[in-house]
């Protein structure tokens, strides 16, 4: 469904990304795993048109996103839940669920797919005027997969989703991502928190400072030495 | 006249050219929020849609002793026209000086609205020498030009009164008020306002809802031009005379607002055009009017330094 192929991509005269490739099929879990600075971010951020490759492709669903521009992106069917949430702070959590659903016009697909979203994640249900910054991180997190989801995605990329929060949510919201696969949903997931990642995805790829250094089954990377020395504090 | 009627008038008087300021304040105030630059060039702008007014006025020969029905759809016209115009004006200097310079550092494109600002000016400063009865057949392009009376000075509280509440000030309201209920619906109930705010508080999270952010810029900035079209056309009603630098009082007038009640904020450019307005009329009739500038401003520095981010401006900070 997506294919990253031999990206390279930076700021100003930094090269962040050296020929990155990885691929997502449909129906998957992919995790994408790396410490700090490896890259992920910026991976995604490519995908999603914010940034732009200088060389290589990304052809999600049959279509080179060239020269898509990243609202039009979106309409293809590609969602991202960014780094650090990006919740529009004023706008109420109703109203964040809206903008989610900026690209579609049908009032009762919408208002059914708030109800999903709702029943996903409860406790928005009881926030849904309050203003979206004053949620707490984790109600953030979880506005911030819901409103994703309101565009009706093919694919939903995932910026590190369990930062910040307490480990219980985080269960939780792992929870939600397997059932929505379960569904159907096809999902790139990059995480720091290696263990769960790699416990959830059929798939994953190790970034290391803008190359992809390893890629198997996430079974296999778990007990991979390299991954397990590197990512999941073991020696 | 006694003093309260006195003050009453001052009242009446500072919240009419308040209203004015105000939505003047509004175009400042929604650019910034969506692209943090404060246009100079809007008060430029709104002279004009002034200029254009005055123009159709002249064309269709419109003066005081024209008829109560035909100037009345002849303001509702003119009213709309600037509007269109400064609007469309406004979204065309979008494109043209400050789209390109959307990625630079914030001064690039605060200079480039400065110069907008001259050209407007000099382009108000030819038209006003244009060959037409109302530029006076355009010799003294530059002196400030007679603003028929459309709307009279009648009294409506009675000629008896002392107080005057006229036909003028009732054109005021009649035009700002709906203007702002109708913007404040706007921003807060459609899809494209929704889209306005979220463009506001995160263009990339924007983005990332499939807006097109420059398409939300774009309408910003129409909106906002338009709102000093109409603005424009109220204004030079009321005053009966416009001039190639109103706009730089104007504007001036109204930035002030704008920081004064929030910059960024739509109910903060419309308290703040409003106290604007009073505190003017308070000072001209209380202390001087020669006073009144250095007045205003003492009072914005002293509100500044205790609510920096202004009267009604935004407070709660994004988590991260
Ligand atoms: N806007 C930017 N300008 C310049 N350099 C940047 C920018 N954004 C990221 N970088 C650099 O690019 C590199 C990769 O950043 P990226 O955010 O993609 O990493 P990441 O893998 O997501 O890290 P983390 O796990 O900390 O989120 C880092 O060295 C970072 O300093
Ligand atoms: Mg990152």
């Amino acid at each position: 469904m997506l294919q990253i192929d031999r990206i390279h991509a930076g700021y100003g005269p930094i090269e962040v990304l050296k020929d990155v490739s990885l691929e997502v099929h449909e129906g998957e879990i992919v995790t994408l795993i790396g410490s700090n600075g490896a890259g992920k971010t910026t991976t995604l951020m490519c995908v999603s048109g914010l940034n732009r490759v200088r060389s290589g492709r990304i052809v999600f669903d049959g279509h080179d996103l060239q020269d898509v521009s990243a609202d039009r992106i979106v309409h293809r069917g590609l969602a991202q839940v960014p780094e650090g949430r990006k919740i529009f702070p004023r706008l109420s959590v109703r109203e964040n669920l809206e903008m989610g659903a900026f690209i579609r016009n049908d009032r009762d697909g919408i208002e059914e797919d708030m109800g999903r979203a709702f029943a996903l994640f409860p406790v928005l249900k009881q926030r849904q005027t309050q203003l979206g910054g004053t949620l707490s991180g984790g109600e953030q997190q979880m506005l911030a997969i819901a409103r994703a989801l309101m565009s009706r995605p093919k694919m939903l990329l995932m910026d590190e989703p369990s930062m910040g929060i307490a480990p219980l949510l985080v269960v939780k919201i792992f929870d939600a991502v397997r059932e929505l696969n379960r569904e159907g949903m096809t999902v790139l997931l990059v995480e720091q928190n290696a263990c769960l990642a790699l416990k959830l995805a059929h798939r994953g790829y190790v970034l290391e400072t803008g190359e992809i250094v390893l890629s198997d089954a996430g079974s296999a990377l778990l007990t991979h030495p390299r991954v397990r020395e590197a990512y999941l504090g073991e020696v | 006249m006694s003093t309260t009627e006195v003050l009453l008038q001052q009242l009446i008087t500072g919240l009419s050219n308040g209203m004015i300021i105000a939505l003047i304040a509004l175009g400042y105030t929604m650019v910034y929020g969506i692209i943090e630059l404060i246009n100079f060039a809007h008060g430029d702008l709104f002279m004009l849609g002034g200029f254009l007014a005055l123009t159709i006025v002249g064309m269709l020969g419109l003066d005081a002793t024209t008829g109560n029905a035909t100037t009345f759809v002849a303001v509702g016209g003119l009213v709309a026209i600037s509007a269109i115009f400064c609007g469309s004006l406004n979204w065309t200097i979008d494109r043209l000086a400050y789209k390109p310079l959307r990625r630079a550092p914030k001064l690039a494109p605060l200079v480039s609205a400065i110069g907008v600002s001259f050209v407007l000016m000099n382009i108000g400063l030819f038209w006003g020498g244009l060959p037409m009865d109302v530029f006076s057949d355009g010799v003294a392009a530059a002196a400030p030009k007679d603003f028929p009376a459309l709307a009279s000075n009648k009294n409506l509280l009675g000629e008896a009164s002392d107080i005057r509440f006229t036909v003028k000030e009732l054109m005021v309201l009649v035009i700002t008020v709906p203007l702002m209920i109708g913007l404040t619906m706007y921003v807060k109930y459609t899809r494209t306002g929704k889209a306005m705010r979220a463009v506001a508080q995160n263009p990339i999270a924007a983005q990332l809802m499939g807006i097109d952010v420059n398409r939300v810029i774009g309408t910003t900035f129409i909106i906002g031009g338009a709102l000093g079209g109409a603005a424009s056309v109220i204004y030079s009603l009321y005053n009966n005379t416009i001039h190639f630098q109103m706009g730089y009082r104007a504007g001036m007038d109204a930035f002030t607002a704008a920081v004064l009640g929030g910059i960024g904020s739509l109910p903060g450019a419309m308290l703040g055009g409003l106290l604007i307005g009073l505190v003017r009329a308070m000072s001209d009739q209380y202390i001087e009017a020669r006073w009144t500038n250095a007045v205003v401003f003492t009072i914005l520095i002293l509100i500044l330094i205790f609510r920096p981010s202004g009267l009604l401006g935004a407070r709660l900070r994004e988590k991260v």
